[in-house]
């Protein structure tokens, strides 16, 4: 739907006005990048020797690419075991038993409430008790940590995706003498599964974006390796703009991949197919009534 | 068992929790405030007339949603701070949380962004053609009969956008704001390791009680100003 | 249908295995020790980890797939003389505020990391040592000539790192009304010196002498009138048996002259000597 809706095609007179109004945007815009880079350059942030040392092989081989690793290794834990955990949550919270509901229901609504930063302070300093031989307790706890919550999150996506298929698929089930279990193993968690994709790809966003977090308790993941080379290289601001782009450009391919998958899946499952916001907390699915005024 | 509470009791005359907590309702408060503002700013770029704009708006919301928010502090301070020399505020401690704050607008700007147009989506195409039709042009049309309707649909998605600020808040330790909830549990667990579940058990039920009322007050207040088609 | 939850539960459980069959990477390219972190571990086993910094240039700094710095040296040294070849030391990051706990967990042997002597840490661990005694300090910039020890500082802004407390001392024992920045890591504090941002940094003096060298370009200045007493152990696990063994490698490090030389490598360029009075340090008794 094209957003024309909400206004008439500019004729002459307003697309003069808007060429007028694009070229002063652009103008001011490169104002201000140029007064950025003047600022940066009268305290000698822009120097090669600064800048240099962050492009270096050295730099790349033993800090950040190690630090990556570490960095999408955290977060494949993480989704997967999410994942099981969300599957069981989920699935619990549809349960007709009432005592598993409740108890899933409170599981899920308690870690949905925790802040994740806080899960990882206090995993940090449990582990170091209680698992006295595990060699890498920060990336543990990192790992851990994500999981629970995103699990919680996924738990939700699991509901909301079996909640949003047509009821027709329950009935249908039933009257084909499925249990309850069965019917929701084998036609609605199948289909829901497939209608959770894109949501599921951009809650690997929000994985991603999480696991810098570790670098507050010492994971050596992307952030704190570049932590580390800077305070060698003197290059603090430098090394953060590289970890910047690298999540970035990372997130970006996510939530380009989570866009086009709702779109092809759409025609694969009577769910709905949302991409999802990728900021942790799913969007109630609104409404769905309606054409959609806006849409861009 | 006597000692047991004379020692919690100890912990916490010693450390400032409720302090804490208010810091991060501060930080939440005025990073909503901000984040809604600047949200809805792009929201209305994204559905402007103007391709420029529009694409400005995508370009953010596509850069502040696939950054760390931790990134994001601690390039302010490095950056804003140390580098262009912006100062908020004389005071260390304002200035820190100005910063905070600032860095909690841009991030949850963008989702706000997104919040509001998928309550834009909500609105049935006949009530922009109805706008149109007597008249309006786009920013009134926008105004008056749009917005209020999106809003509307988008009060479940902006209360789980204010969730996650409140819980993002803790981020503010990137930015040098050392008196928030998190920094205080993580000072407060290493120099009192025995009372670990406990400490904890404190952090998180506080979130909780204060979590679970905006999810209630979201959906119950979705529920009552939905816009009934 | 069935078979197809199956298959997607198949897949996870698939890739959950896959995944662990392979570790965290070590940041440094340095193999991961797996195994020999057993806490209190006897000379000519299977190798020793040591717990070191990674991000103070001229004690300990991860240089590539390199460590350097003058705690790295000693700890190299001692680890010699108990027995262990260079390639059975795996070194290990022990961020400040983890170090008491990477202890008692067994994560490190023993640990070299700017690691003062306190009878808070004493209750929770044992030291060996010390091998060097430093005291708190300023850096400041070079033409900054009104600072001049801590009681200069009321009113201006001083950066630390997070989790160290001598910023905290600064403020309760000299100027109340300093204003104190954290900041994960020194080189962000170095930065905004540079930058006038703050108008001192506060750590012991070999640390700022070690920065001043690596990011100054001469700029900065160690102010060079240490106001504490700093003495550097080895932090070992709690009822250790190796304390009087690290003692006599500290003892023997000194009199053969490699201590006074890695004192000197490590802080060439950085215009700093230790305090005469207190160096080299005679290593205390064992408890």
């Amino acid at each position: 739907m094209s957003s024309s809706v909400l206004f008439d095609a500019p004729g002459p007179r307003t697309r003069a006005l808007i060429r007028g109004g694009n070229v002063l945007g652009a103008l001011i815009a490169l104002g201000v990048l140029a007064w950025l880079l003047v600022q940066l350059d009268a305290k000698g942030q822009l120097s090669w020797d600064l800048w240099g040392p962050a492009f270096s092989a050295r730099t790349w081989e033993f800090y950040l690419l190690p630090g990556l690793q570490n960095t999408l290794q955290a977060a494949a834990y993480a989704i997967v075991g999410a994942l099981a955990f969300g599957m069981i949550f989920g699935m619990g919270r549809l349960s007709k038993i009432a005592p598993v509901r409740w108890v899933s229901g409170v599981v899920v609504e308690f870690l949905r409430a925790v802040p994740v930063l806080l899960m990882m302070v206090f995993f940090y300093g449990l582990f170091g008790v209680v698992l006295p031989g595990v060699a890498d307790k920060a990336f543990l706890a990192v790992v851990v940590a994500l999981i629970l919550y995103n699990g919680s999150v996924i738990a939700e996506l699991v509901r909301s995706g079996v909640g949003s298929l047509p009821s027709g698929q329950g009935e249908a089930g039933l009257a084909i003498g499925l249990t309850d279990g069965q019917t929701l193993r084998s036609i609605q968690l199948p289909q829901a599964l497939v209608a959770m994709l894109p949501a599921m790809v951009s809650q690997v966003v929000v994985v991603l974006k999480d696991s810098a977090l570790g670098s507050i308790i010492g994971f050596s993941e992307l952030l704190r390796s570049g932590q580390i080379v800077s305070s060698g290289d003197g290059n603090p601001l430098q090394v953060l703009a590289l970890v910047a782009v690298v999540f970035i450009l990372l997130n970006m391919v996510l939530t380009v991949v989570a866009h086009r998958l709702s779109k092809l899946l759409s025609s694969r499952t009577s769910g709905l197919t949302d991409e999802g916001p990728g900021i942790g907390n799913p969007t109630v699915v609104a409404g769905g009534a309606g054409g959609g005024a806006g849409a861009v | 068992m006597n000692d047991y509470l004379s020692g919690l009791g100890a912990l916490l005359e010693q450390y400032d929790v409720l302090g804490a907590f208010w810091t991060n309702i501060q930080l939440t408060f005025w990073g909503a405030l901000f984040a809604l503002v600047i949200g809805t700013m792009l929201a209305l770029m994204r559905i402007s007339p103007i391709a420029s704009l529009r694409w400005a708006g995508a370009t953010y919301v596509n850069v502040f949603r696939n950054t760390p928010l931790t990134i994001i502090m601690t390039f302010l301070v490095l950056a804003v701070w140390t580098q262009l020399q912006v100062s908020l505020a004389a005071d260390f401690n304002s200035n820190f949380f100005r910063l905070a704050v600032i860095g909690l607008a841009v991030y949850h700007a963008a989702f706000v962004c997104e919040s509001i147009r998928s309550g834009v989506n909500t609105v049935p195409l006949g009530q922009a053609e109805a706008a149109r039709a007597i008249g309006l042009s786009f920013l009134p049309a926008a105004q008056l009969v749009i917005l209020p309707q999106a809003f509307r649909g988008a009060i479940a998605p902006l209360g789980n956008t204010l969730i996650a600020l409140l819980k993002n808040s803790t981020v503010a330790a990137a930015a040098s704001v050392s008196w928030e909830t998190a920094s205080t549990m993580k000072t407060m667990l290493e120099f009192n390791a025995d009372y670990r579940w406990e400490i904890f058990a404190l952090f998180a039920i506080g979130y909780v009680i204060l979590v679970i009322p905006i999810g209630l007050l979201t959906t119950w207040l979705s529920q009552r100003l939905a816009v009934k088609r | 249908m069935r078979k197809h939850t199956m298959g997607l539960l198949a897949m996870a459980a698939a890739s959950t295995l896959v995944l662990s069959a392979c570790g965290s990477a070590e940041v440094g390219g340095e193999p991961d020790g797996g195994g020999t972190a057993t806490a209190g571990g006897d000379g000519g086993g299977d190798g020793i980890t040591i717990g070191i910094k990674y991000d103070q240039p001229g004690l300990g700094l991860q240089d590539g797939a390199e460590y350097t710095g003058f705690d790295v040296d000693v700890a190299r040294y001692v680890a010699n003389e108990l027995g262990y070849s260079e390639d059975q030391i795996t070194f290990k990051e022990t961020p400040s505020a983890n170090r008491e706990a990477m202890l008692q967990n067994g994560d490190v042997d023993m640990i070299f990391a700017t690691y003062s002597i306190t009878d808070d840490r004493k209750e929770v661990i044992d030291f060996a040592g010390p091998y060097f005694i430093a005291g708190q300090d300023l850096l400041v910039a070079a033409d900054n000539t009104d600072i001049t020890g801590p009681e200069d500082l009321e009113g201006k802004n001083l950066c630390s790192v997070t989790g160290s407390t001598s910023a905290e001392k600064i403020k309760t024992d000299y100027a109340e009304g300093v204003q104190l920045l954290e900041r994960p890591g020194y080189a962000e504090c170095v930065t905004a010196l540079s930058a006038g941002q703050v108008d001192a940094v506060t750590t012991d003096d070999i640390i700022l002498a070690g920065l001043a060298a690596a990011n100054g370009d001469g700029n900065l200045k160690v102010v060079g009138a240490p106001f504490s007493e700093e003495q550097y152990g080895v932090g070992l696990p709690k009822d250790s048996d190796q304390c009087e063994a690290i003692n006599e490698a500290i003892t023997k490090m000194i009199d053969d002259g490699a201590w006074e030389e890695a004192v000197a490598t490590n802080t060439e360029g950085a215009d700093y000597t230790p305090n005469a009075d207190l160096n080299p340090p005679k290593p205390a008794d064992c408890a």
